[in-house]
């Protein structure tokens, strides 16, 4: 178990090196560095934000089920089929068909081709399950429909939140999914994100519609409040024109009123129904609604033919810039709201560091202190391996650039506190067998052999509990059980080879010697 | 050499007592769960007037109808924790916190930490967080079933079970928070416990293929004297890096740092007064470990 031959000796001393170099260039100015990698700093430790946003479906599958009652009404009438009572309860449309036709509808809804009811052949499922009672027909989402859903409209609103965060500027957001319904950002730096939070809140639809004066629109009417939550307006259901028609906004000065607003831009088709839509309706109140508010309501004076126009309502600066950039960035498929938020301010990040940094040496100190009045020589080695296992365990958490939180931190310090176990353990052994055994290489031998099971079994329980933290665990925690862990393969190694040698190194030289250890 | 069986039935009774003690108590006190499992809002603020006290905030607090607000001191310089029980995680609640305040106090204060947690999150970072607590004694168990008799293994989970229900207790008993930390610091613990009682199991292992003609309860003494000064040793360097992490490491590793403190002491007893007894109970004999070699 002692000897090491030469080969072996350089191996480990180039190991070593290449450890301790890349451990090293952490702490150097990333310009004159030859390496770029860095070990992360998690958002505890460097400050930032962190927001868990949940996904609303429920308008996004109300909205289905509309626009699937549309459908089905559309094609019921094409294919000359009567029904009655169709309507849309509990999350549910329901219909009655006469029994004549009854078998035939349910082939239009079960049938592996259906045009109203797609069938997702990786899931063997239809969008829609199928109840039939009596005559009574009862369409539902089905699970994987639902699963359709939510994750379509995850994908687009991912997509707006990533857009929403670059225009406010931060510094490397970090954006995830989170199952089928959450998204997680992460704005490292941000100590205040009460601007981003207020630009995620917001849906961003936006409509023109016009005011109207009575109820029996063709498209129906409704009653919407302005902004200011005093005056409320009855307004045409029907969308003159919607967000996805803007091209560009941008906050405004209005030089002639002196008044904030912002002014956008429409594509083609946008500009065509403007154009015409404001041509008709001179005089008449074109409402700006968004998310089911009415920004202002205008009167037509001229039609605005040009692709371009203005929306003005008591915008601060501040505020028309905010709606510029939603307008933008474009409506969110559905609302998101914040269900967790994690924010450190930079300052405490830095007392953090500065206090797990003042920990660890003081650490560090009083267990090889400890170590050398304990065994010495022997405890020289432990510490000459302990310092080393730490460059490796640095160097391996950077060449993965492996996010350090504080957690992270006590778990390396813990490290150091359980990493010279293996060493005393081995020493203990050794010392054991020397009772009986005088001569030291054979002795020591004995010790290393012997006292590896008890290593190996120890060291495969604290890995197990790393391991099911780092699944069941979360952000910093998770920092914590990847220095663990890491710390063990570090700590292992560094022992059987870095201590082994040092101890074979010195006990060639001093086999001679009574009471070695 | 020491003989730990004189002290074993006094031990016994002491064990089961904490046990007794910490289930009751978990029962009828309860634990202190902060944020992260009860959700609410947890501010952390630092004033810069020195004249700003716990009184003075939460009559401030108390103003705002908030519900619930609990103010304590954080460390040291102006620095005070905020927890407030009501789950607004409304895009702008604590920007409402803020700007009342700041009305009732004047700008000389600042947030260094806020952590917000809706109801649906708490309760599943509390239910992952038991099911990790008991995955993890499952996997430990399985673990030793494998590598030892499943006598072993039961002792093994005996002591385990005891570290972290008399910590939990502890943390009761004191009133102090559970937060997602001290989930990880029970992990951890598991982990440690585990690792004192493997090592003197392995011994004791080795000393039945031994002897023979020694008895299990007489064994268990042997092997824990073999490995007591390891055992001594490595608690007191594990402890100065915790007392250390304790001391120096900032408020927030400090009910994790104390979590993990009383776990490697109860973890240490338990290794010697619940692990092997149970091996004592369970009549473990040569025979015992022969049948897994011979398998």
């Amino acid at each position: 178990m002692l000897y090491f031959s030469k080969l072996r000796i350089t191996l480990i001393s180039i190991i070593t090196i290449f450890f301790i170099f890349i451990a090293t260039s952490n702490f150097q100015d990333p310009e004159n560095s030859l390496i770029s990698k860095r070990i992360n700093l998690g958002l505890d430790l460097q400050g930032g934000s962190y927001l868990l946003l949940e996904i609303d479906n429920e308008p996004v599958e109300i909205q289905k089920l509309q626009n699937t009652t549309t459908i089905l009404r559309n094609y019921l009438k094409d294919k000359k089929i009567n029904f009655t009572n169709l309507r849309i309860k509990n999350k549910a449309i329901f219909f009655n068909i006469f029994k004549k036709d009854q078998q035939k509808v349910k082939s239009f809804f079960l049938d592996k081709e259906s045009e109203i009811n797609p069938y997702y052949s990786q899931y063997k499922s239809h969008q829609f399950d199928l109840i039939v009672e009596q005559n009574e027909f009862k369409l539902t989402l089905s699970k994987y429909g639902l699963i359709e859903i939510k994750t379509s409209s995850q994908d687009q609103a991912i997509e707006i939140v990533r857009r929403r965060v670059d225009e406010v500027g931060t510094n490397e957001p970090n954006i995830l999914k989170r199952g089928n319904n959450r998204i997680l950002v992460e704005l490292p730096g941000l100590d205040d994100p009460m601007r981003v939070k207020s630009l995620l809140g917001k849906t961003a639809n936006l409509t023109f519609r016009f005011v109207t004066q009575n109820n029996n629109d063709t498209f129906g009417a409704e009653i919407l409040q302005f902004e200011d939550e005093t005056n409320e307006a009855l307004v045409s259901k029907r969308i003159i024109l919607s967000g996805e028609n803007l091209l560009d906004a941008q906050p405004q000065m209005n030089n002639q009123t002196n008044e904030t607003v912002v002014s956008f831009t429409l594509d083609r088709v946008g500009a065509k129904r403007f154009g015409k839509a404001t041509s008709t309706g001179v005089g008449k109140q074109l409402a700006i609604v968004l998310d089911g508010k009415i920004v202002s309501a205008p009167v037509i004076r001229d039609a605005i033919i040009s692709g371009s126009g203005q929306i003005s309502g008591n915008f601060t600066f501040q505020s028309a810039t905010d709606l510029a950039l939603l307008l933008r960035s474009g409506a969110l498929p559905a609302p998101l709201n914040i269900i967790e938020e994690r924010t450190v301010g930079p300052d405490l990040g830095q007392d953090s560091i500065n206090a797990g940094i003042f920990a660890f040496l003081i650490g560090f100190l009083l267990v090889i202190i400890f170590m050398f009045i304990k065994y010495k020589i022997f405890g020289l080695i432990a510490n000459i391996t302990l310092l080393v296992n730490l460059f490796f365990l640095v160097g391996i958490l950077t060449i993965f650039e492996a996010t350090l939180t504080l957690p992270g931190i006590a778990g390396i310090i813990l490290t150091v506190g359980m990493a010279v176990d293996a060493n005393v353990l081995i020493f203990e052994r050794i010392k054991e067998e020397s009772k009986n055994e005088k001569n030291n290489i054979i002795a020591f031998d004995t010790g290393y052999i012997k006292s590896k099971t008890a290593i190996l079994d120890a060291n495969i329980t604290t890995l197990i509990a790393a391991i099911i933290l780092f699944f069941m665990g979360s952000g910093p925690i998770k920092g914590f059980s990847v220095t663990l862990a890491t710390g063990i393969f570090t700590t292992l190694f560094s022992v059987y080879f870095i201590a082994r040698m040092l101890t074979g190194l010195y006990v060639s030289r001093n086999k001679e010697k009574i009471n070695l250890i | 050499m020491i003989n730990f069986n004189k002290f074993y039935k006094l031990f016994n009774i002491i064990s089961l007592a904490l046990i007794v003690a910490s289930i009751l108590l978990l029962f009828f006190k309860g634990l202190n769960f902060g944020v992260d499992f009860k959700g609410g809002t947890l501010i952390e603020l630092r004033a810069s007037d020195k004249n700003i006290t716990v009184t003075s905030l939460r009559n401030k607090f108390i103003n705002m109808n908030l519900g619930d607000v609990n103010i304590k001191k954080f460390g040291n310089e102006n620095d005070f924790l905020i927890k407030i029980e009501k789950k607004d995680t409304s895009a702008n609640a604590i920007e409402m916190i803020k700007k009342d305040l700041s009305s009732a106090i004047g700008s000389s204060f600042k947030f260094r930490r806020v952590e917000n947690v809706g109801p649906k999150v708490s309760s599943e970072l509390l239910k992952s967080g038991i099911i990790a607590i008991a995955v993890s004694l499952a996997a430990m168990l399985f673990y030793i079933w494998i590598r030892f008799e499943w006598q072993f293994s039961l002792g093994a989970i005996l002591a385990l079970f005891h570290d972290v229900i008399v910590t939990l207790g502890f943390f009761s008993l004191f009133n102090l928070e559970i937060n997602l930390s001290i989930v990880a610091a029970v992990l951890t613990i598991v982990g440690y416990s585990m690792n004192d009682t493997v090592v003197i199991y392995d011994r004791v292992r080795e000393n039945l293929r031994k002897f023979s003609d020694i008895k299990i309860f007489e064994l268990t003494n042997i092997s824990i004297n073999e490995t007591l000064s390891r055992t001594l040793i490595t608690s007191m360097t594990t402890l100065l890096a915790l007392v250390s992490i304790y001391l120096f490491g900032g408020e927030i590793l400090k009910g994790f740092s104390l979590a993990m403190i009383m776990g490697v002491v109860f973890g240490t007893y338990s290794s010697i007064y619940i692990a092997n007894p149970i091996l004592v109970k369970l009549r473990v004999s040569q025979k015992t470990i022969l049948k897994e070699d011979t398998e």
